[in-house]
């Protein structure tokens, strides 16, 4: 099969250049305002260089349990290096469409997608498109921490390039890297060796992006990373959400409305599988098109 | 009923009758006195294995092999050295060929077969496997090893009546540990874009390794203190065999045989057997529980 | 981060080489075959072991067979009413003896001992498991049974009014001391079920009873029990499959006498036991019959096992309130299969 998509290389990165050079599909650019200054320390900068990242965009997207549709046609695009949250009410199929981009969706006994999840301009849904394939191109942070267990820190991180059989190179260099990447390096350089599951929470939550991180995924979708965190550990994570994006793009799925605010450049509002409304944040939270969307942010239901 | 005003009696409207109380106390009783029975034939064993068969353990009991003679007391009736040595034999080729093949299936049930018809067929079957008298085990063997191919008795036919008993064992315990692998895992192994195969290797099986070792090994001793499935399998011999296409004899059989034709020499042999046969059984269950509890899952 | 970029041709085509998804479909299909062997193997086992036993069937019939109650080899009479007297009678011994003492020291250990006491108790009680059925026939032989004698014939006098049962001359070997040691054999498995049932009964239930004002056994009786109750039954009839298919300590201990006892203190015959004592050297019909005890024995496990599956099937789905009986119903079988071995 034929992909016209360009190779991104580190050498062509720079983000603005690219987007003139290859026609952003069908959406004028908008201007975004800046991310806020992230306080990452200066020793962990350099570790991320930009990039061009990849848009997604879903077509007709619908799933179903068994017989129950939980996502039922969705149009949405996600652009390139920026950060989309999805918002709504629990049960309204947030997590089932993510979960669709990367195909995890069909894991679960029962469970199909129809509809198009372009990447580019490559459906991931296609025939010919691997599974396999599309889990390395779109990353993916769950709700709850979950390193494995039987695997250190320097292990964990090194797990995705071992399983998925890429184990030339500096694997050290590359777990540094993936770690630096997640802000995680200052913390753990010092006990590689220990098992993941030892660091806290937060640190866990970290080291699975840095996991993530290390097999060079061009979208990353993160299904409420912060849930089970506590406050200090969720400011780090939106401090890195605001990092990452300069070379990947990145979905978020949240329950909290204030962290949609705080890190994403566009917000999505989902009701009962359908999307309400799609715009910048800033709009969304102040002036919504959709008195539904204006209920559910200003707290009157959901 | 007039309610008494002081406060001692207060609490004494709401006490226990003496009936109540002894219904109680007599129960409790007799619980726990049953509990106690329970544990005296478990005692009585373990006295008496020792107290007999300690006594006719020594070196040579180790190092011979039975004579066969039960006649003669001016001759030696020998050890036991054929019979350790064919247990061992036959259960490692039994374990050999369970452990790989039980742990497969078990893996498909998890992994690939879960909830289809076809899965909760194997799962049945694998049901009445276990239910299987052991004895029946070896009428299988010998229909398609012995009659089947014309032939006698040999060790590796012995090791294939194992096979059969330990599977299931293995299977089901394989299975259930492999449940408590938590999804999590799995599903964040997948989104690294792992090809399945190396999730299953990589990430599922050594999360359940501890807990697949404990079914194994407690497989292995259940296989170890079989008789019936040997007993027209692998037959029984006085010699050592080291070829597992002859007759071997085994801790068992042997042990068995020594009932079967009392005399009081014989008969020692016996206990000295059986002291062995619960000791290395014993040991495997040891370690078994030892891994257990370093097992990360459950 | 140069360091983890993959300079890969393939990537933004999403697609691997056919040969890397090689490894997925050997895997997958490999078990898939593995699976269906053994389902074809047991089939297979059993059309043979109907086959070998049809002559012994067509012989004397089926119902012949079964309830004819002449086994004599010289006459090459084959009735196996004896040998099915023999294990019911024992496997119904072992259940009165067994079941009592083991749910008794199940509640012990669940409700009662202090928590100190649970684990070792638990242990011991496991460890009846762990010894071989030919040492509890050595054991039964030479120890136990040359014990009670005495006792049985004092037993055996005083309840002679009793046809069937009591009267007559006690041998050493016979169906009594085979269904003692039978419960001693199946008291691990039995008590294993209960006390994993027991675990289950919500603390709510039991808090409830206590808050009444229940004494500990009038609250074992109110709210453990009656949770309990088809756990129990499942258990117990997970310990009579196992006593009916015992095979060698019951060949040591019931005599091995092809005739149906006269009492419950005589010699006879079980369909396991027949098998081991015969097999070496029978021949012709003779062998048939045996492989048809054989089925009849298998027919009958498999019977007791359906049921004994059908209760702790049930008591799973009653203690558990989330849909994954499957699983339930797993752990359930499987503490069956390692620890009542």
């Amino acid at each position: 099969m034929t992909s016209p998509r360009p190779t991104t290389n580190v050498a062509d990165a720079d983000p603005e250049a690219r987007s003139e050079l290859e026609p952003s599909s069908e959406s004028t650019p908008r201007l975004v305002p800046p991310p806020a200054p992230a306080s990452v320390p200066d020793s962990e900068r350099g570790a991320l260089e930009s990039k061009r990242g990849v848009s997604v965009r879903l077509e007709q997207l619908r799933a179903f349990y068994g017989a129950a549709e939980q996502v039922k046609g969705l149009d949405l695009e996600f652009r390139p290096n920026e950060v989309t949250a999805i918002i709504g009410p629990s049960g309204c199929g947030k997590s089932t469409m993510v979960r669709c981009i990367n195909r995890m969706h069909e894991e679960i006994p029962g469970a199909r997608a129809e509809g198009r999840v372009m990447l580019d301009d490559l459906d991931v849904y296609d025939s010919s498109v691997d599974v396999v394939a599309v889990r390395r191109a779109i990353g993916m942070v769950f709700q709850k921490p979950n390193p494995f267990p039987t695997m250190s820190v320097f292990d964990n991180v090194a797990s995705g390039l071992r399983l998925t059989s890429q184990r030339g190179g500096d694997l050290r260099g590359k777990v540094e890297a993936a770690l630096r990447s997640a802000g995680l390096w200052g913390e753990v350089s010092d006990r590689l060796d220990e098992p993941g599951a030892g660091l806290s929470g937060g640190q866990q939550q970290r080291l699975c992006i840095a996991r993530s991180l290390a097999v060079d995924p061009e979208v990353i979708l993160m299904d409420e990373p912060c849930s089970a965190l506590d406050p200090i550990a969720t400011l780090k994570i939106e401090e890195l959400i605001a990092e990452l994006k300069r070379r990947v793009t990145i979905v978020i799925v949240t329950h909290n409305m204030q962290q949609a605010a705080r890190v994403a450049d566009r917000t999505a509002f989902m009701l009962d599988g359908k999307l309400v409304e799609v715009g910048p944040t800033q709009e969304i939270f102040t002036n919504p098109n959709d008195s539904r969307t204006e209920e559910y942010v200003t707290g009157k239901f959901g | 009923m007039s309610a008494p005003s002081g406060s001692s009696d207060l609490l004494g409207r709401f006490a226990v009758s003496p009936a109540r109380r002894r219904r109680d106390s007599l129960a409790r009783g007799s619980i726990l006195a049953a509990t106690l029975i329970a544990l005296v034939p478990l005692v009585l064993i373990i006295y008496y294995l020792l107290l007999k068969g300690l006594g006719s353990w020594s070196s040579s009991f180790f190092t011979t092999d039975p004579t066969g003679n039960t006649f003669f007391k001016s001759s030696s009736i020998g050890g036991i050295k054929s019979a350790i040595l064919g247990t061992v034999e036959i259960v490692a080729l039994a374990s050999v060929i369970a452990v790989p093949i039980g742990i497969g299936v078990a893996v498909w049930l998890v992994e690939y077969g879960r909830d289809s018809w076809f899965a909760h067929t194997v799962r049945f079957f694998v049901d009445v496997l276990t239910g299987v008298p052991s004895i029946v085990f070896g009428l299988f063997i010998y229909i398609v090893l012995i009659v089947g191919t014309g032939s006698t008795y040999a060790g590796y036919k012995g090791a294939f009546a194992l096979t059969l008993l330990m599977l299931p064992v293995v299977i089901r315990s394989a299975e259930v540990v492999l449940l408590l692998v938590p999804g999590a895992l799995r599903e964040s192994a997948l989104a690294l874009g792992a090809p399945r195969w190396r999730v299953i290797f990589s990430i599922v099986l050594p999360t359940a390794l501890p807990g697949m070792v404990t079914g194994v090994l407690l497989a292995i001793a259940r296989a170890a203190g079989e008789t019936a499935p040997l007993l027209f399998t692998a037959g029984a011999t006085l010699k050592t065999s080291f070829g597992l296409g002859s007759f071997m004899n085994s801790l068992p059989v042997q042990i068995y045989s020594d009932v079967t034709s009392p005399t009081a020499s014989v008969e020692h042999r016996a206990w000295g057997a059986a002291l062995t046969l619960v000791v290395m059984i014993l040991i495997l269950n040891l370690i078994a529980r030892v891994v257990a509890r370093r097992s990360r899952l459950a | 981060m140069e360091a983890a970029s993959i300079p890969s041709g393939g990537r933004g085509l999403l697609s691997r080489s056919p040969l890397a998804r090689l490894p997925d479909r050997a895997l997958k299909y490999g078990l898939t075959a593995l699976s269906a062997l053994i389902l074809v193997l047991i089939v297979y086992f059993f059309v043979r072991l109907v086959g070998e036993s049809s002559p012994a069937f067509s012989h004397a019939g089926l119902f012949g067979f079964t309830f004819n109650k002449d086994w004599n080899v010289n006459a090459e009479r084959f009735g196996a009413l004896p040998l099915v007297v023999g294990t019911l009678i024992t496997s119904a011994l072992a259940l009165l003896i067994g079941v009592p003492v083991a749910v008794a020291g199940a509640i012990y250990a669940t409700e009662l001992c202090p928590l100190r006491l649970r684990a070792p108790l638990t242990i011991l009680v496991e460890l009846l498991a762990a010894v071989p059925s030919v040492v509890y026939g050595l054991w039964g032989i030479f120890f136990l049974a040359p014990k009670l004698r005495g006792a049985e014939q004092w037993v055996a006098d005083r309840i002679s009014f009793i046809p069937f049962i009591g009267g007559g001359l006690v041998t050493i070997p016979n169906y009594f001391i085979t269904g003692l040691v039978l419960a001693i054999m199946i008291l691990p498995i039995v008590s294993a079920i209960s006390r994993e049932v027991m675990a289950t009964v919500p603390s709510d239930h039991k808090e409830a009873a206590l808050g009444l004002g229940a004494t500990r056994w009038e609250m074992i009786r109110m709210a453990v029990l009656p949770y309990c109750r088809s756990g129990i039954v499942g258990g117990a009839m997970l310990g009579l499959g196992r006593a009916i298919g015992e095979t060698i300590a019951v060949t040591i201990l019931i005599g091995d006498a092809p005739q149906l006892g006269s009492h419950l203190f005589g010699q006879g015959y079980s369909l396991a036991a027949v098998i081991a004592n015969e097999f070496g050297e029978a021949q012709g019909l003779h062998r048939s019959a045996l492989f048809a005890a054989g089925l009849v024995l298998f027919v009958l496990t498999l019977l007791v096992n359906g049921l004994a599956r059908f209760f702790v099937v049930r008591a799973a789905r009653g203690g558990s309130t989330t849909p994954t009986a499957g699983v339930g119903d797993g752990g359930v079988l499987v503490a069956d299969a390692v620890s009542g071995a």
